[in-house]
């Protein structure tokens, strides 16, 4: 239950975040979430689309550099303190988060938890069975 | 089997080279003497006759030939002979003042061109071959050089010259080019069009790649033999002296370039001093022509620098090696005092797993202080997801350089081509110091 994440690598000029979405949209390809991480000279941002392939191949064809990697979906009530409780979920079964961003869906009913960690497949297995439930690409896409 | 054009010259014994040499250098001091203004003043001011020069020690006294005299006499004043005898001329692209020119007879053109076949044969080519020659064509000896050696070899050669990446690659596939003839920053630009056309290199014909005209390292030797999937070697040539074909790599050698010593007497000088070094040692690269009609050379500082080797090469040819070139005592950066050059710049980047060869160095000074930027393009091999696996790989080039060189620089990791590709020789250097 990995889903897909676009990962695409931004030097630190203006525009480029404009461009990359022009870009996008150009293609019809929807954006369902994002995040950047920056330092000084470089950011990495990274998308959830619903179109993966698609996207990999629109921004590489327009000289972005472009990789692709599994992240996990965790769906949770969106009330004060669904973050915290995933949260010490993942403190007890001593998972490594790589970094996390967070989505509220249309309805907003539900917050969806993007992470990235460590070791994805001990993270998959310990989330459900401590009962959250776990949304495929598919299955956001949808939301 | 090795393979020679001119068995005989190339495998003399060194006495016989250095009685050939000896009285090529009597003949051609004596000529210029006569004949040149600019020369004979110089050796007037020195003190030194032609008569003088009775063993090839005695070559260190003559005066040097830099390229401001090439320029003093712009464009035909150290030519020896008339005008109605020089059938062509060739000129350096003059970015940083007046361009140099030299010229050429008929009976040059014909040496050169029998230099430039024994270099294609050093690399292993014969008349069977198919020479895509992507030097420039023009002012540049590169293109038109190496092209005349071709047809005298007897192979056919492609005159594609440099530029229309794409359309090189279509001619590369449908003429089953064997050999490529082209700057090393180029062939990587061929290779890495390659890629992105989605042509496999091994769907090719091509062997090997005879590269030159601008210093390179040999982890980027590494690089375009694995892109390409040939055998890369090294061609040394400069047009002060003569043009591509002054010395070539041996397929057989380990390491090191022949000198084509019954043509050109090399020397190795302390660039600061100007004192002849001990054989193997390391300094500028001087070389005099021994043959040469219409634009002969006495003692010309290239600037490039190398060391000769005068061990047995496995090849069978006597002929000195110089080490090869991988930097200039001009595109040398003092960068708070250390000499830090270009290609080992390259060679640490060339040795990370994943690094492609696209970088350029941006020097500064930031008040009293100079600062050198190295900017390295993220390719889809090195890219993460993650900033801390950017960061150690930044900190690795970082760390890297500092151990090879002893200078603390900037690493920079821009985006996937947004360095120049080169057309002809590569820009690596941007110095934005006002010295």
């Amino acid at each position: 239950m990995k889903v897909e994440q676009i990962a695409v690598f931004l030097e630190n000029k203006s525009g480029r975040l404009a461009e990359i979405t022009a870009t996008l949209a150009a293609e019809n390809i929807n954006i369902r979430a994002l995040s950047v991480a920056d330092t000084a000279d470089f950011g990495i941002l990274r998308l959830i689309v619903d179109n993966v392939e698609k996207a990999k191949a629109t921004l590489k064809s327009n000289g972005f550099t472009v990789g692709i990697t599994n992240v996990v979906a965790v769906e949770v009530a969106d009330k004060t303190g669904g973050l915290a409780d995933v949260l010490k979920t993942i403190e007890e079964e001593k998972l490594n988060v790589e970094y996390m961003y967070a989505f509220v869906n249309k309805t907003g009913e539900n917050a969806v938890l993007i992470f990235r960690f460590d070791d994805m497949d001990k993270a998959i297995e310990s989330l459900q069975r401590t009962g959250y439930t776990i949304l495929s690409g598919k299955e956001i896409c949808a939301l | 089997m090795t393979l020679y054009w001119e068995e005989e010259m190339e495998t003399l014994p060194r006495v016989g080279l250095e009685s050939i040499q000896l009285k090529r250098l009597q003949h051609l001091v004596a000529r210029v003497y006569k004949t040149v203004a600019p020369y004979r003043e110089k050796m007037d001011a020195a003190g030194v006759k032609p008569e003088d020069i009775q063993s090839l020690a005695d070559l260190a006294k003559l005066p040097f030939t830099v390229k401001e005299d090439l320029r003093d006499n712009y464009p035909f004043g150290l030519f020896t002979v008339p005008m109605d005898q020089v059938v062509r001329v060739h000129a350096s692209s003059g970015t940083t003042g007046k361009p140099t020119v030299v010229g050429y007879t008929k009976k040059d053109i014909r040496t050169w061109s029998g230099l430039m076949a024994r270099a294609l044969t050093c690399a292993g080519a014969t008349s069977k071959d198919m020479v895509h020659n992507a030097y420039g064509y023009g002012l540049f000896t590169g293109g038109l050089g190496a092209h005349y050696g071709i047809e005298r070899l007897g192979a056919t050669v492609i005159p594609v010259s440099g530029g229309n990446t794409k359309r090189q690659i279509t001619i590369m596939k449908d003429f089953k080019s064997t050999v490529l003839l082209a700057t090393p920053s180029y062939a990587l630009n061929l290779a890495e069009t390659m890629e992105g056309l989605g042509v496999d290199p091994q769907s090719l014909s091509l062997r090997v790649g005879v590269f030159g005209a601008e210093p390179w390292s040999e982890n980027m030797r590494d690089e375009v033999e694995r892109k390409l999937n040939i055998k890369a070697v090294d061609i040394y040539g400069l047009s002060e002296v003569m043009g591509p074909g002054v010395a070539m790599q041996c397929l057989e050698g380990e390491k090191g370039l022949h000198v084509f010593e019954d043509h050109f007497l090399p020397e190795i000088i302390d660039p600061d001093t100007g004192e002849v070094l001990p054989p193997g040692e390391k300094g500028e690269l001087v070389f005099t022509t021994l043959t040469k009609e219409a634009f002969p050379i006495i003692r010309y500082r290239t600037k490039d620098i190398s060391r000769l080797m005068y061990d047995e090469c496995a090849c069978g040819r006597t002929l000195v090696r110089m080490e090869k070139v991988t930097g200039r005592t001009d595109d040398m950066l003092i960068i708070r005092g250390v000499n830090v050059f270009p290609s080992q710049i390259e060679h640490v980047l060339m040795g990370i797993e994943g690094v492609e060869p696209h970088y350029q160095i941006v020097v500064n000074r930031e008040g009293n202080m100079d600062t050198m930027s190295v900017e390295v393009e993220v390719s889809e091999n090195i890219f993460s997801d993650e900033i801390r696996k950017l960061e150690a790989l930044s900190k690795r080039i970082l760390a890297d350089i500092k151990d090879m060189l002893g200078v603390t620089c900037k690493v920079k990791l821009v985006e996937h081509k947004t360095i120049q590709r080169s057309e002809g020789k590569a820009q690596r250097v941007i110095d934005n110091r006002k010295l």
